[in-house]
């Protein structure tokens, strides 16, 4: 649902106020943005390059079990979604959130001439930059540059971990990573940091010392209102006990407790299995199923599902036939999740990779990375994607 | 001159040349003119390679990797080796970062290793192998202060740069255009000053230079495209060396690396009538790098107000300076690993082949925060509990270490700073009677603001006030 009938649903907008005067638009547009402030976006980043092949198991192909003679899933094995894909076996605690439809899965989402390095092809995922571009600013720093109503401050997109990611990144605003939100406003709140900002009236530039100063405020008022805000607010749902569970719950806590963030950032690492893949992937299957199926019913039972859209990404797909090792090698396309309490598409979204036409032994995508984007941006986040992603890209009809 | 404005400039100087000055040396240099303190820091500098990583154990070691990595089927044994091999090659590479952030603590040649950082970063290049990574550093360091086509010539042909941009595979009939692009676009004309076709043309050229199976260069004459190339408009059977000389033959080159050399020396915001001044005077030296800087350093305007405590410090500056300043030891040097990882500036692993961003770019929440707190945990031996993000070419060893338990990444361990500064040889460089405030005009590089003289008036001890300076936002200006 966008916004417009978000709002239409509502009862929000009377009748001809598409035609308001100019001047009353910023009432408009901050009345709006108070309403979809609601809307998360949640992303979810895989490091290592994931296999999509062993995660969504295209068991109803026979090529898939020719070139996984020893890291193949077998087809008795597989969670069957229909008769040609179905889940790795570690992923059942997300057979239910599937069945719910709050899951979408997209096939071979990559981009033109990829990358093999883990850097750069992260860098490129962070960025949403071409392949042979370079960019120093981030797709979500983007958004928030694009000085939107509801991304001014640095709390609008949060990163659940120490530092932040490029992605994070724009040109004049930035996010802002933490881990522990206690931790943080104590740091920020520490006697002498108060005392260095008391009255500090001379380094409103826009100097770099005008910067640093800035920063520094924002920080600190940041700090302040998102402990403020989440620390009265008490989580009833049990979560497994793993790093990944850890930062979704204190998403969910950050969600529930009605920060006005729109973006949150997570990631799990580990998934570059050269070597005996099996039990390596399984775990981090394991984990992530089981951290993101609690999430999604957390957010239900807390009525936030329907406001929240979670994507989940990594930098390659890896390639279709295994290495000597029980491994896999850096690849191309690979799938990507959404989640969320509004779907327009459930299930899976598009055919099932072509594994007899590669591309030297790779995946061919049918999707870039950046219409999955440009979909988020212009039909979650509410803004125009040629203004974040530099060209303008196709929407698809997930949501 | 008077020696105290005298004494502001030296400071300066040795905090952009290099990492800072100590309270004594800069007295001692207080007198002398700017031409003469230049040319000494310019002349004092020996050329004093890294020689961490064994040659000999290295090219053992690629031996053994280059046979397994043709073999079809690996025994458990050979695949032990091979990981053992990489578990190795990692743990190298992180005492290699040690050993040259240890260096540029301790070097009595600050200019030489505040060069060889530059061309770090001006030619960024990751290397999993970690004997590549410090030939490369060395490359830069040796070649740093002498001629741009020397230096350029020696990156290009060092194995870690045909690895990182592909030359390796860039044969007749099959060219690879990375390394050709990248050679203008980034390392010496600039975007727009070359044509598609010209990088298509260059990396013909380029074809059959690689490096052999120990890591040696080597021109490989059966892969190399001896066929006719139109470059620049010049029409002739071009190898790789004639392509260089074709693109420093441009005063373009000489201007984008005076531009590049600017922003890190003096200011982020480039003024281009500088630039185009040093750019000039790099041209008509030939391209002398020694030429360009003592330009750069003795020109009127590398002193001015714009130009003084207004640059951020990068995290390695940053570090490297604070530990200078303070005598500080790191009794686990690891938490120098974590530390610039954490702040945005990993030695040997550039964000990719542009390099760091620099200037704001350098400063988040995050990294601010940790920024103002490294004095008190460095000085005060704290502890720190940031733990630092996994580097993305570490996965491959994430994975072959993880422990089969599902719970293994989060037990990261806490981490403390244990490092120890050397207070008394700090305080025994300051005259009897110095007071707090003066303490802090020399720490800060920024004009004092009646704040900051406020703050400190109260203060008693000199130990107390340099933790607090060294805390402040001011205190990340150079």
């Amino acid at each position: 649902m966008n916004r417009r009938n978000f709002l239409r649903n509502t009862g929000f907008v009377a009748a001809g106020s598409l035609f308001v005067p100019a001047f009353m638009k910023p009432f408009e547009a901050l009345a709006l943005d108070e309403l979809s402030l609601y809307k998360n976006l949640v992303v979810v980043q895989l490091s290592g390059g994931n296999d999509g092949l062993n995660t969504v198991v295209p068991f109803g192909n026979d090529l898939y079990y020719q070139k996984r003679k020893s890291i193949a899933i077998k087809p008795e094995d597989v969670i069957k979604l229909n008769d040609m894909q179905g889940l790795n076996p570690n992923m059942a605690a997300l057979q239910e959130i599937y069945d719910q439809g709050w899951m979408t899965i997209i096939n071979d989402v990559g981009y033109p001439n990829p990358d093999r390095s883990h850097f750069r092809s992260m860098d490129i995922w962070q960025t949403g930059s071409d392949s042979n571009q370079f960019l120093s600013t981030g797709w979500i720093g983007r958004y928030l540059d694009s000085n939107c109503q509801t991304c001014k401050f640095p709390y609008t997109a949060i990163e659940v971990d120490d530092s932040l990611s490029l992605a994070m990144k724009g040109q004049t605003k930035k996010g802002i990573a933490l881990k522990d939100p206690a931790a943080l406003f104590r740091n920020t709140n520490n006697p002498f940091f108060k005392a260095v900002l008391q009255n500090d009236q001379e380094h409103l530039d826009e100097d770099n010392l005008g910067y640093l100063y800035k920063t520094m405020i924002e920080t600190q008022s940041s700090a302040s209102y998102i402990q403020n805000t989440s620390k009265i607010y008490q989580s009833k749902f049990t979560y497994p006990s793993s790093g990944f569970a850890n930062q979704l719950k204190t998403v969910s806590k950050f969600i529930s407790s009605g920060l006005k963030t729109r973006v949150y950032y997570v990631s799990l690492s580990g998934f570059d299995t050269h070597v005996n893949q099996i039990g390596q992937q399984g775990n981090l299957l394991k984990q992530y199923s089981e951290g993101m199926a609690a999430f999604i019913k957390d957010l239900k039972s807390n009525n936030k599902l329907d406001d929240t859209l979670v994507v989940t990404f990594s930098e390659f797909g890896r390639r279709v036939e295994q290495n000597a090792s029980s491994g896999t090698d850096h690849g191309t396309a690979n799938n990507m999740f959404v989640f969320g309490g509004r779907l327009k598409k459930q299930g899976i979204f598009n055919a099932a990779p072509n594994l007899s036409d590669l591309d030297n032994g790779d995946l061919k995508y049918q999707l870039d990375f950046r219409q999955v984007y440009g979909t988020i941006l212009d039909k979650w986040l509410d803004v125009n994607n040629g203004d974040i992603l530099n060209k303008k890209f196709n929407t698809l009809d997930f949501i | 001159m008077n020696a105290k404005d005298n004494s502001l400039r030296v400071k300066h100087l040795y905090n952009r040349a290099g990492f800072g000055i100590s309270y004594a040396d800069l007295h001692k240099l207080s007198r002398k003119n700017t031409e003469k303190i230049v040319a000494g820091l310019l002349k004092e500098t020996k050329d004093d390679p890294i020689t961490l990583v064994s040659d000999t154990e290295s090219r053992r070691q690629m031996l053994v990797q280059a046979g397994l990595y043709t073999k079809k089927n690996l025994s458990d044994e050979e695949k032990k080796i091979r990981q053992e091999i990489i578990r190795m090659q990692n743990e190298v590479s992180k005492d290699l970062n040690i050993a040259w952030i240890d260096k540029m603590i301790n070097t009595t040649s600050p200019l030489r290793e505040k060069m060889t950082l530059f061309w770090h970063g001006h030619f960024a290049c990751r290397s999993n192998e970690p004997l590549y990574a410090q030939q490369l550093n060395n490359i830069q360091r040796t070649y740093g202060l002498g001629n741009f086509k020397t230096l350029l010539m020696e990156v290009s042909k060092s194995p870690a740069m045909l690895q990182y941009l592909n030359n390796q595979q860039n044969r007749k009939g099959k060219p690879n255009e990375n390394f050709a692009r990248e050679l203008m676009e980034l390392f010496t004309l600039g975007r727009g000053k070359y044509t598609e076709n010209d990088i298509k043309e260059s990396a013909r050229s380029f074809t059959g230079w690689m490096y052999d199976k120990d890591g040696t260069f080597i021109f490989r004459q059966n892969l190399h495209d001896d066929g006719t190339k139109t470059f620049f408009g010049k029409t002739g059977n071009f190898d790789g060396e004639n392509i260089i000389d074709l693109i420093l033959a441009k005063p373009d080159t000489a201007e984008f690396i005076a531009r590049k050399v600017y922003k890190f020396f003096v200011n982020d915001q480039p003024n281009e009538v500088h630039v185009k001044e040093l750019g000039d005077h790099f041209y008509a030296a030939n391209y002398d790098i020694s030429a360009l800087i003592k330009k750069m350093f003795t020109s009127e305007w590398f002193y001015s107000a714009e130009n003084v405590g207004t640059k951020i410090k990068s995290p390695i500056e940053f570090l490297v300076g604070l530990s200078r300043e303070f005598y500080v030891t790191y009794n686990k040097p690891q938490i120098l690993i974590q530390l610039q990882s954490s702040l945005g500036q990993y030695l040997f692993n550039p964000p990719n082949v542009a390099g760091w961003p620099g200037g704001q770019n350098w400063i988040d929440s995050s990294s601010l925060m940790l920024r103002m707190r490294i004095p008190s945990l460095v000085l005060n031996d704290g502890e720190i509990d940031f733990s630092g993000k996994a580097d993305p070419e570490d996965e491959a060893v994430i994975a072959l270490n993880k422990n089969a338990t599902a719970n293994a990444n989060n037990a990261k361990p806490k981490s403390y700073v244990n490092a120890n500064a050397d207070w008394s040889k700090f305080l025994s460089t300051f005259p009897k009677g110095t007071s707090p405030l003066e303490l802090t005009a020399f720490l800060l590089q920024p004009k004092l603001n009646d704040k900051i003289i406020k703050m400190v008036s109260d203060n008693k001890g000199l130990r107390s006030t340099a933790v607090e300076i060294t805390s402040m936002p001011e205190y990340q200006l150079v």
